[in-house]
């Protein structure tokens, strides 16, 4: 190699680096330095304004957010051993007095109760968390993403099927469903706060007209029971449009002539769709799942806007407690472990979806 | 037209419409009810005429939401903080994915690798520690020094200029590009960011179209997380943040259906326009499948 050349080449890596530098140092210091600071503050009990230094408190975060225990009761017995009842039903000790500061119980200390099953012969195994609120937060968003990822996929691939169709017009409806996606979350759970309204809420007011009369009013934001699916279901009308085009996107490579044979096979239409379009819509799929699954952890403008996590804790997410508390709070120690479970969370769920898939390509 | 065909034909359509007045209710509700006052919305939405342009309209609830809060200012914010980030993210995403695709260099194909790979890491995963590193953070602006970046235009802008999806995006894009344009370039003398800046850009049209409508649906539709966080000073709230002025005692329906309707109609009336494009745009975020 010659002199020029080295010089050339000395220009060239300069010129590469003087490209890329910008970029790649706003995405280390906003993006990559705040993700593995995440791990480290999580591990130490820092606070957003403190006078004392942030001390190393090794995984105690993360045993004061998932520590759950467990324990048994037995029935309340009177003199003669026969079991006390309270209205017809058994009657239990109070869980208060395993939970404060019980010698015998040091591990459920400060503890709350979770839930209660029941065991045969009159014993219930009582389920207790450390830090209910987030448990609850931790179940909520668990459940939304496993109801929300299969239900918006599917509705966005039949709404899909639906406007991939050489009819007239048909722009006019894709452009109609794909509307929602560019209105802000935060606009969207504004307006549905009121169409979920349980006095004057449209929704009511449209079941009732539908039905006659027959569906009674729901105060769907404000019952522990509905709150949480009326969220899923507002939060898959506002989606459905974007991952529609996906799979649109998806549809469109399938080569033609392989539905022209099917035809002339004389493929059903399930059929046709069975063999034809799902097997090319593979990598489609896993997009749309790992996209959708994404998004769905890290739910929290609907919270924030409708609900704040309640009523009784039932639609607390995890990014709306990693705010509360890293936030409102102060503590981002504790908000970092939060995001540090979401975040193994998202990686769990987008490497197992590649492992699922990569076997059969 | 054989009347099997007819019949089936207009089950479709029926079908369709039916599937489009779920997406285009709330939004027919919104607009409308911005013209009614308080009383007569509550009245109509136990019936259809929720939806419909019925009894006394005016624009008591825009001017009333005017006075209420300074949207003006919201909205300035919200304007200026999207416009800034969306051009700055595309000259720095397009001039790294240049270097990305057509120059050789040392620790390219890491660095790359490295700033691809955080495309799985979401915003809402790094936004507590990053509230700590901008709250120590220096600035030195026209208003002179401060020691903490909380209270800014710079904090809602700088933390979101550079994202993994926006150079994606421009890789992609180049990649396709005819490599020999860039060598005949090279050969007449050009020197890089004379190729990026004569040849390769005006080539990009199309991805440029892209990547601003996926950064401007980011930025301005989500400023509700980070602001809540950073921004408590009014001078510096985005539009999102607007919305609390109108849950003080009383909730005043009308002039939130306003406000709704001021901040999202410019959105909507722009994507009706561009509709192919914002479509397209979105279906290019699949193209890695």
């Amino acid at each position: 190699m010659n002199a020029e050349q080295l010089a050339a080449r000395r220009r060239q890596n300069r010129a590469g680096w003087a490209m890329a530098l910008p970029a790649c140092l706003l995405i280390f210091a906003f993006l990559i330095t705040p993700f593995f600071m995440a791990f480290g503050l999580s591990l130490t009990n820092q606070r957003l304004i403190s006078p004392n230094p942030a001390e190393f408190v090794g995984l105690r975060n993360f045993e004061r957010l998932l520590g759950v225990g467990l324990l048994t009761l037995d029935p309340l017995r009177d003199e003669n051993g026969e079991v006390r009842l309270k209205g017809g039903e058994p009657e239990y000790p109070r869980i208060r007095s395993f939970t404060r500061g019980n010698p015998d119980y040091p591990r459920l200390n400060r503890m709350r109760e979770w839930f209660r099953i029941d065991l045969p012969g009159d014993r219930q195994l009582v389920v207790l968390a450390k830090d209910l609120v987030f448990i609850k937060a931790l179940k909520n968003t668990v459940l939304f993403v496993a109801v929300v990822a299969p239900v918006q996929s599917g509705l966005a691939l039949i709404l899909a099927l639906l406007i991939n169709r050489p009819l007239r017009g048909i722009n006019v409806f894709r452009t109609i469903y794909f509307a929602p996606v560019v209105i802000s979350m935060v606009v969207v759970a504004m307006l549905w706060r009121f169409i979920y309204d349980g006095q004057n809420g449209i929704l009511n007011s449209l079941l009732g007209i539908f039905s006659f009369g027959a569906i009674e009013p729901i105060s769907w934001l404000g019952n522990t029971s509905t709150a949480l699916p009326a969220i899923m279901a507002m939060s898959v009308w506002q989606g459905v449009g974007f991952h529609m085009v996906i799979w649109l996107s998806g549809l469109q490579t399938i080569p033609q002539p392989l539905y022209e044979v099917a035809r002339i096979e004389g493929a059903t239409g399930w059929q046709t769709f069975r063999y034809v379009t799902w097997p090319g819509l593979r990598n489609t799929a896993i997009l749309v799942m790992v996209i959708i699954t994404m998004q769905a952890f890290t739910l929290y403008p609907q919270v924030q806007v409708m609900t704040r996590g309640g009523p009784l804790d039932s639609t607390q997410s995890l990014v709306f407690q990693a705010v509360v508390r890293g936030y409102e709070k102060q503590d981002i120690a504790g908000g970092s472990a939060i995001s540090v479970l979401l975040f193994l969370f998202v990686l769990a769920i987008s490497l197992f979806q590649r492992y699922l898939t990569r076997d059969r390509d | 037209m054989p009347a099997q065909r007819l019949a089936k034909l207009s089950l479709d359509y029926l079908l369709l419409a039916w599937i489009a007045l779920v997406f285009v209710f709330p939004v027919v509700f919104m607009v409308m009810s911005s013209f009614k006052s308080d009383l007569q919305l509550l009245r109509d939405s136990a019936s259809l005429r929720a939806f419909l342009p019925v009894g006394d309209l005016s624009f008591d609830n825009y001017a009333k939401a005017f006075q209420r809060a300074p949207i003006g200012l919201f909205i300035l914010n919200s304007v200026f903080i999207t416009a800034v980030t969306v051009c700055v993210s595309l000259l720095l995403a397009s001039l790294a994915a240049f270097s990305f695709v057509f120059l050789q260099w040392v620790g390219r194909s890491v660095l790359m690798a490295a700033v691809l790979a955080t495309f799985i890491v979401p915003f809402e995963t790094i936004a507590v520690p990053l509230l700590l590193i901008v709250n120590n953070l220096p600035w030195i602006g026209l208003d002179g020094f401060k020691t903490s970046w909380l209270n800014s235009y710079q904090v809602q802008i700088v933390p979101f200029i550079a994202d993994a999806l926006t150079i994606f995006l421009f890789v992609q894009y180049f990649k396709d590009l005819p490599k020999e344009l860039v060598e005949a370039a090279r050969i007449d003398g050009a020197t890089w960011f004379q190729v990026y800046r004569r040849v390769v850009m005006p080539l990009s049209g199309p991805v440029l179209a892209t990547a601003a409508i996926l950064k401007f649906l980011m930025m301005y539709n989500n400023q509700l997380l980070w602001p809540i966080m950073v921004v408590q000073e009014e001078s510096y709230r985005p539009v999102m943040l607007g919305l609390q002025y109108f849950f003080q005692l009383n909730t005043a329906w009308g002039e939130i259906m306003a406000y709704l309707t001021i901040i999202t109609v410019p959105v909507l009336a722009f994507y009706l326009v561009l509709q192919k494009a914002f479509i397209a745009s979105i279906a290019s975020t699949g193209i890695k499948g």
